[in-house]
């Protein structure tokens, strides 16, 4: 009897066996699939050996697996009988066992003088040795102190590109922007690598003091968004004429926070909470790029003291630690 | 050799009437109750490939030089941890088939826990006394979204990067602690020290699973103690007091072990095919992170969507007094954005009782029609969660379809404010129309038919249409003939009976 001429006939809930006769169609699919299984783990073994391919890996135990499922449930459904069985569910709730439960714990206390001090201190106890024994859990990592606001930069370090060789205004052309790190420093740091772009000084809409330290135009910011700490790794530029008036901006690919790079890094757009961290350039006698100083905020993702400390805006800070 | 087997066990651990009542233990036959087992199989495969890995895998960032079979990373100079995931998938016989079979199961079983979870939502399994197994249910669901993070950054491939680096910031956004947290977590800022490596790997390979598979046994216990829930025989008042009392279906032992195991068969060959034909993660191709580094249009795991597109559309605010940053942003989308979602889940059954149920102990299941109000709840709160993963694609969106993003963001921010208060009154109504007319809403006749009058003009609606049976001629001589003028009228005027509109 098919499914669905049960369900045709009504299928009573009462515990009717509902048994299936012998079904030669269903043993003969069952076997060829149970003989497929056995084909399929044999070739993924001779392929194992042979010639060990994934997609051949793969298809042979995926394949073999699916034809042992479809076995068993052909099976399951056809061969082996079919009943509609019952279960009573259980209604769990007994007042008196729970009352002798309260009574026997209760019961445990009997006698004693006093009860609630001596439960208090135990707990006080348990809390304590608890406590101590979690304590360890504090080596796993230094305090904050100052680590979050120190960065590599310091007045006169140079810049330096991918290869490690410095950079001069020149090699900066507007319209591109270049990844640069600090010379002679760790580049994994937060706070170390930069974008570094160049806009013409008069399209700069930023205070004075800023137009110093962004040598011919050449400005240096923090490549670390201030939302989530993603390289901020794309530069929009407009290039196609109805988006021209669309200011420069780098944006970051994570959450698209966009910051407008003639504005000094001005948030324009997403999530971030800040604008992206100016770090004041100079150059040298040999007309390289230098830092004059740490950045102007503090960079990375923010936290409770990302602003204010020992800096101020347009001073340069000097590391804050 | 049967018998001699059953005795040996029997008449050292007793266990012959264990064994008899859970062979007879009976299993409902409703498809939808085997969406748990779906993620159990994917679990089974996960530990099992998971371990094959580990004997690969090499938790530190100390630099070294892949010098292995994969060319156009000959002499690739990169952390431990991002080699060694490259000699498994290249220089490992079987082993990408083993990875990426891994990657497979890991996503397979999180859809299987959220779509057994909307089953359990919907139909209203998670009432008393069912209560404990569903926060249990909870609890997996998001130990392995956090498990399935951990895993997605143990290779250190860019993309991990790019979500540790999130993670850290999301964490350093925690008001006040974050960063002591971090710090902690991480041996220091970041990329943290040597220690993160070991951290992350014990926490995906050991501390997780264990606790995954210790909830995994009380789930099926607690299951096994209280039955499965069933849908009601039958309609009417009596078939639903019988369901309360008595689980029908089929025993254990021989059908539903079969049909079980055959389930075990497909899930398991399905992701090895997966594993073995489709690419994933393939993080030769991403390449080793650096902080510096990012890829445009990135996206993680689909499962950890839903934070991408909250992080995206939260506007930018960190609330501040004097210098201190009491909520940094990544905060909102990253970390209080799940927790409410949780939270939900975890109150759902409270706020059922409260607004939606009575409090009583149910074996029956609700029908999603059953409580237009409950149901149009959970699908206002899936559509808020849907939008939001939806809004992660934004860039994708962008990228292909050249759909400006900021104006995407705006749409999505003002959908995510709206959309589930207009999902809600819409659900709540289409459920409460199903309830009256009960009929299935994908299947079957829907409509009503109507005749039109040869000699008065305008329309008889013929009742009992429903099943699509021909009407007998005289049902329809007995029918006042329903004139109607307009097309409005007609609509309204079509279903008889107390009309919940």
């Amino acid at each position: 009897m098919s499914r669905a001429d049960r369900r045709r006939a009504g299928v009573s809930p009462d515990p009717v066996e509902v048994t299936v006769g012998p079904n030669r169609r269903a043993e003969n699919l069952v076997l060829v699939l149970l003989a497929g299984t056995v084909v399929g783990a044999l070739a993924f073994i001779v392929f194992y050996f042979a010639y060990p391919d994934t997609q051949l890996l793969g298809l042979c135990l995926g394949l073999a697996l699916v034809a042992m499922g479809l076995a068993f449930a052909v099976a399951g459904k056809r061969i082996v009988p079919q009943e509609k069985a019952t279960e009573d569910y259980q209604d769990y709730g007994d007042p008196e066992v729970q009352e002798e439960v309260v009574e026997l714990v209760d019961g445990g206390g009997a006698g004693v003088s006093r009860r609630r001090l001596l439960i208090g201190t135990a707990g006080a106890a348990g809390a304590t040795v608890g406590g101590a024994a979690l304590l360890p859990l504090a080596s796993m990592g230094p305090g904050v102190g100052d680590y979050l606001s120190v960065t590599p930069w310091k007045p006169g370090r140079r810049l330096v590109d991918s290869e490690g060789a410095p950079l001069k205004p020149e090699d900066v052309e507007v319209g591109t922007f270049r990844l640069a790190f600090p010379e002679g420093a760790s580049r994994s740091e937060l706070g170390s690598s930069l974008n570094v772009l160049k806009e013409p000084v008069e399209n700069l809409q930023v205070a004075e003091e800023l137009v110093k330290v962004m040598p011919e135009g050449v400005m240096a910011y923090s490549r670390i968004c201030p939302h989530a700490g993603c390289a901020v790794a794309t530069y929009r530029y407009p290039l196609y004429e109805p988006t021209f008036g669309e200011p420069p901006a780098l944006v970051c690919p994570c959450h698209y926070s966009t910051f407008d790079v003639r504005q000094g890094g001005k948030l324009t757009f997403g999530p971030a909470g800040r604008d992206l961290p100016i770090l004041p350039l100079g150059l040298n006698a040999e007309r390289e790029l230098i830092a004059l100083g740490d950045f102007l905020d503090r960079i990375g993702p923010s936290w409770s003291r990302v602003r204010g400390g020992p800096d101020s805006p347009l001073e340069p800070a000097g590391g804050g630690g | 050799m049967l018998r001699g087997s059953v005795r040996w066990i029997d008449e050292r651990l007793g266990l012959g009437p264990t064994l008899r009542t859970a062979m007879r233990y009976v299993f409902p036959d409703h498809w939808s109750f085997m969406l748990g087992e779906i993620a159990l199989y994917a679990f089974i495969v996960l530990v099992g490939t998971g371990v094959f890995m580990t004997f690969y895998y090499v938790p530190t960032d100390a630099v070294t030089t892949y010098r292995g079979a994969y060319e156009p990373l000959a002499g690739l100079i990169a952390s431990e941890n991002f080699i060694s995931t490259v000699r498994l998938s290249f220089d490992v016989p079987g082993g990408l088939l083993m990875r990426q079979t891994h990657h497979w199961a890991a996503n397979v079983f999180i859809v299987a826990i959220i779509v057994h979870l909307a089953r359990v939502v919907y139909t209203g399994a998670f009432r008393k006394p069912r209560e404990i197994n569903y926060f249990i249910g909870v609890s997996m669901l998001g130990l392995g979204l956090f498990d399935a993070f951990t895993g997605y950054m143990l290779p250190d491939d860019l993309l991990s990067g790019m979500g540790l680096i999130i993670a850290y910031a999301v964490g350093l956004g925690i008001p006040l602690v974050g960063e002591d947290l971090m710090f902690l977590a991480f041996d220091g800022p970041f990329p943290g020290s040597d220690a993160l490596w070991n951290r992350l790997e014990v926490t995906h390979v050991l501390l997780v699973p264990m606790i995954l598979a210790a909830l995994i046994g009380l789930h099926l216990w607690i299951i096994a103690r209280q039955h499965h829930t069933q849908f009601s025989s039958g309609s009417d008042e009596e078939a639903r007091a019988k369901s309360e009392k008595q689980l029908v279906g089929s025993p254990m032992w021989p059908a539903y072990a079969l049909r079980s195991l055959g389930l075990m068969g497909l899930v398991v060959g399905f992701l090895f095919l997966l594993g073995g034909l489709v690419q994933i993660n393939p993080v030769w191709l991403w390449g080793p992170y650096e902080p510096y580094l990012a890829s445009n249009g990135a996206q993680p795991d689909w499962y950890l969507g839903w934070l991408i597109g909250a992080l995206r559309l939260m506007p930018a605010f960190e609330p501040q007094i004097g210098d201190l940053t009491v909520v940094p942003n990544a905060f909102w989308g990253g970390a209080l954005f799940p927790v409410v979602v949780f939270a939900v889940f975890y109150l759902l059954p409270v706020i059922d009782k409260r607004f939606f149920g009575d409090g009583r102990k149910h074996n029956v299941l609700d029908r999603p029609r059953d409580n237009p109000r409950r149901t149009a709840f959970l699908t206002a709160f899936f559509f808020w969660i849907w939008l939001t993963f939806v809004a992660g694609a934004t860039d994708q969106v962008f990228l292909r379809m050249r759909i400006p993003y900021e104006a995407q963001v705006w749409f999505f921010r003002f959908v995510a404010v709206l959309g589930p208060f207009a999902v809600y009154f819409i659900v709540r109504r289409w459920a409460e129309e199903l309830r009256e007319r009960d009929v299935h809403p994908l299947r079957g006749w829907n409509g009503r038919l109507v005749r039109r009058d040869p000699v008065m003009g305008g329309f008889v609606t013929l009742d009992g249409g429903q099943d699509g049976a021909v009407v007998p001629e005289e049902d329809v001589a007995a029918h006042e003939p329903d004139v109607a003028g307009s097309r409005e009228e007609r609509a309204t005027a079509a279903p008889p009976g107390p009309d919940g509109a």
